[in-house]
C-alpha cells in the first residue's frame, strides 16, 4: 500500500482480484436472494442500499474533486477568482502553455527515467530476493518479514534520513565511499546526481513490495516441476530459466504495472528531498504540477491542473492495461 | 548427475534442519537484511548522536556517545503533532471501515446488476495522482470553508484507503462460504443482520487489515497534510517533521528522532497483524 502509501502507495500482497466478484458462482445470488416474501428483488435493493455510501461518497470526494480539477485547467484562475469562482473560460491555453514551457520537456523524461529506472530495479532485485527466500533457510519467515520496513514506514520518514545519508559533507554514503577510495558525490545539490538520488531511495522503497507479491508468486509453483527438472539434470539457472520466470509472467506482469502506476505518482519522496532540483533536474510531472499550483507565492492552478491531467492520462494508459491483464488472467 | 540432487528443491519441511546449505542461506540473508535495514538503523544512530557529533569527519558507527536530547526536543515540539496524526489515522480507519465493509459485502454476495462498474471504478480511483486529488481538494475546502481542520484530512486520507479498502473486503467476503449466509437467512435474519452479525465476525481478518493500511496511509499522508492542513493548529506529524527540516536549523538528532518516534506505529502495527493477515478465511465460523 503503497502502500503506497503515503499517497495511495503500493498496495499490499493480497492484489485483490475484483472481477472475482463478477465471474461464476452463481449460487451465492442466490443466498441472500431466496427470503421469504422479498424475492430477489428485496436482495437487490439491498444490495445497492449497501452500495450507497460508497458511490455517494466516490460522487463527492473523487468524481467532484477531479471535475474541479478538470475545470481548472479549462480557465484562467488568479488568487482572488480561484475563491470568488469566477474565472474566465480559456479552453486549451493552460495546456498549451504547459506544454510549451521548457520544464515541460525535463519533466516528462524525468518522469520517464524516474520510473523506468525505478521499476527495473525493484523488480530485478525483488526478484532475486523472492527467489532466494523461497529456499526456505531458517529464519526465512522473520528476515522476509523485515524486509517489509522499508515500505511501511512514512515517506517523510525515509526521505529525510536518505537526504541525511546522502548529505554531501556529513553523508554516511560519501564516507563510504571516501573509504573505497572514491571521491565525494554531491548527491543532491549537483543537477547531475539529483535524480539518480532520488532513484535510488525511491528503488528502496519499492523492493518489499515487488517481494511480496513475486514470492507469493512463487509459491504457486508446484515444486514436483522443479525435482523433475533436477532429475533432468536442470541446474539452478536452467531451473530459473525454465520454470521459474516463465511461469511467473502472470504475476511478475501485475507486479510491473502496479509499480508503473504508483511510481508515476511518486511525489512526497522527490519533494521532500530536492523540491525537483537543483533547477529542475529531478524535477517529474507531479513535483512540477504542485510547484506551479503551490510552491510560489503567485499560484498558477490552471497550468498546475493541466499538467496534473496529464499525469493522469498517462496513469490510465497504464491502468487500462492493468485491468485488461488482470481480466485476462482471472477469466 | 541424476542421483545427486533429486530433492534439491523438495519441499520445506523436508528441507529445513541440517542441510549443509541452510546454514550459509541464513547467514547470507542476514547480510542482505542488514544492507536493506541500514537506513533504518542509520537513523536510530543519528537521532543518538550528540548535535556537536554531528558534523563529525568520519562519522561515529556506533552510538558510543548517545544522548536523548533529540528525544527530549520531540516531547518538547512535536507531542501535539503526534496527538493530531493519532487522532486523524483513527478518524480514516472508521470512515474507511463504515464505507468499504458495507461494500464490500454488496459486491461479493449480493453481486447487483453494475456492480462490476463500481469495482472498475474503485479500481482507476486507485491510480489517480494524490496530488491532483489535493489540487481539486483544495478549491472545495477552502470554499467550504473547511481548510485546517482534522476532520478535512480525514475526508481527504480516506479517499486513499477506501478503494484498497472495499477490494480487500470483496475479496475477503467472496470467500466466506454461502451455505454460512444461507443458514442465517432460514433462522429469519435480514441482510444487515446477517452482514453484523455473520458476516462482519468472520471478516474479522479483512478488518484488521483494512484498519491496518488506512491507518499507516493516514498517519504518513503528506501531500494531503501539507496542501489542506498547513496553515492550522491542528497539524500531523508528518508537518512536524517537515517543518523541522524546513527551519533549516539542521537539528538532525531531533529530526531523526521525530523520524524514529513516527514510525513506531509502522513497526508495531507489523508485529501485532502479521498473525491476523496470515490467518485464514473462515476459520473461526465454518471450520471448527
Amino acid at each position: 500500500m503503497t502502500i503506497t502509501h503515503a499517497d495511495g502507495r503500493q498496495r499490499p500482497s493480497a492484489v485483490p482480484r475484483e472481477s472475482e466478484a463478477g465471474s461464476g458462482r452463481p449460487p451465492g445470488r442466490t443466498a441472500l436472494g431466496r427470503r421469504k416474501g422479498g424475492g430477489p428483488w428485496s436482495s437487490k435493493t439491498a444490495a445497492w442500499m449497501f452500495l450507497t455510501p460508497v458511490i455517494l461518497y466516490l460522487g463527492a470526494f473523487y468524481a467532484y474533486p477531479l471535475y474541479r480539477n478538470i475545470d481548472l485547467s479549462v480557465r484562467h484562475y488568479t488568487v482572488r477568482s480561484f475563491v470568488q469562482g469566477d474565472a474566465p473560460f480559456s479552453g486549451w491555453d493552460n495546456f498549451h502553455q504547459v506544454v510549451h514551457d521548457a520544464t515541460f520537456a525535463t519533466a516528462l523524461r524525468n518522469t520517464m527515467v524516474f520510473t523506468v529506472v525505478s521499476i527495473v530495479f525493484q523488480y530485478g532485485i525483488g526478484l532475486a530476493l523472492a527467489v532466494f527466500f523461497h529456499r526456505n533457510f531458517r529464519l526465512a519467515p522473520t528476515l522476509r518479514a523485515l524486509f517489509l520496513i522499508p515500505w511501511l514506514l512514512p515517506l517523510i520518514v525515509s526521505a529525510s534520513t536518505w537526504s541525511w545519508m546522502l548529505n554531501s559533507e556529513s553523508g554516511v554514503v560519501n564516507y563510504a565511499l571516501h573509504l573505497a577510495g572514491i571521491s565525494k558525490v554531491d548527491w543532491l545539490t549537483s543537477p547531475s546526481w539529483a535524480l539518480t538520488s532520488v532513484i535510488i531511495a525511491n528503488i528502496w522503497i519499492g523492493i518489499p513490495f515487488n517481494l511480496v507479491i513475486l514470492y507469493s508468486g512463487l509459491q504457486t509453483i508446484p515444486a514436483e516441476l522443479y525435482e523433475a527438472a533436477s532429475l533432468d539434470g536442470a541446474g539452478a539457472w536452467q531451473q530459473f530459466r525454465r520454470i521459474t520466470f516463465p511461469l511467473l509472467r502472470p504475476v511478475s506482469a501485475i507486479t510491473v504495472l502496479l509499480g508503473l502506476i504508483y511510481t508515476l505518482k511518486v511525489f512526497d519522496l522527490i519533494w521532500i528531498m530536492t523540491k525537483g532540483g537543483p533547477g529542475d533536474a529531478s524535477s517529474t510531472l507531479a513535483t512540477w504540477s504542485y510547484r506551479l499550483g503551490f510552491g510560489s507565492l503567485l499560484p498558477q492552478f490552471g497550468p498546475g491542473a493541466a499538467v496534473g491531467n496529464i499525469l493522469i492520462l498517462i496513469a490510465l494508459v497504464f491502468g487500462l492495461l492493468y485491468i485488461r491483464v488482470q481480466r485476462r488472467q482471472t477469466a | 548427475m541424476t542421483t545427486t540432487a533429486p530433492a534439491h528443491r523438495g519441499s520445506a519441511t523436508r528441507r529445513r534442519g541440517g542441510r549443509p546449505g541452510s546454514r550459509r542461506n541464513t547467514a547470507i540473508g542476514l547480510l542482505l537484511t542488514a544492507m536493506m535495514l541500514f537506513p533504518i538503523y542509520w537513523m536510530i544512530n543519528v537521532s543518538l548522536t550528540p548535535q556537536q557529533n554531528m558534523r563529525k569527519d568520519p562519522p561515529d558507527l556506533l552510538p558510543l556517545h548517545p544522548t536523548l536530547s533529540g528525544y527530549r526536543a520531540v516531547l518538547d515540539d512535536q507531542l501535539p503533532y503526534l496527538w493530531v496524526s493519532l487522532l486523524v489515522g483513527l478518524g480514516t480507519v472508521a470512515l474507511t471501515l463504515l464505507l468499504s465493509a458495507p461494500a464490500g459485502f454488496a459486491l461479493a454476495k449480493l453481486r447487483p446488476r453494475g456492480g462490476g462498474a463500481v469495482g472498475v471504478m474503485l479500481l482507476i480511483a486507485q491510480m489517480i495522482p494524490g496530488i491532483v486529488m489535493a489540487m481539486g481538494f483544495y478549491g472545495i475546502f477552502l470554499n467550504l470553508g473547511i481548510m485546517n481542520t482534522w476532520w478535512g484530512l480525514v475526508v481527504a486520507d480516506s479517499t486513499i484507503a477506501v478503494p484498497f479498502g472495499v477490494m480487500i473486503f470483496t475479496a475477503f467476503m467472496s470467500g466466506i462460504p454461502d451455505e454460512l449466509l444461507a443458514a442465517a437467512t432460514i433462522d429469519g435474519a435480514s441482510v444487515w443482520r446477517t452482514f453484523t452479525s455473520v458476516v462482519l465476525p468472520v471478516s474479522r481478518n479483512a478488518v484488521v487489515t483494512v484498519s491496518l493500511f488506512s491507518f499507516l496511509w493516514a498517519w504518513s499522508d503528506f501531500v494531503f497534510a501539507n496542501t489542506l492542513d498547513g496553515g492550522g493548529s491542528m497539524r500531523p506529524i508528518t508537518l512536524g517533521i517537515y517543518k523541522y527540516i524546513g527551519n533549516n536549523n539542521q537539528e538532525w538528532n531531533a529530526i531523526m528522532a521525530t523520524a524514529v518516534v513516527a514510525s513506531v506505529p509502522a513497526a508495531a502495527l507489523l508485529v501485532l497483524a502479521q498473525r491476523y493477515v496470515a490467518a485464514g478465511v473462515t476459520s473461526g465460523a465454518v471450520k471448527d
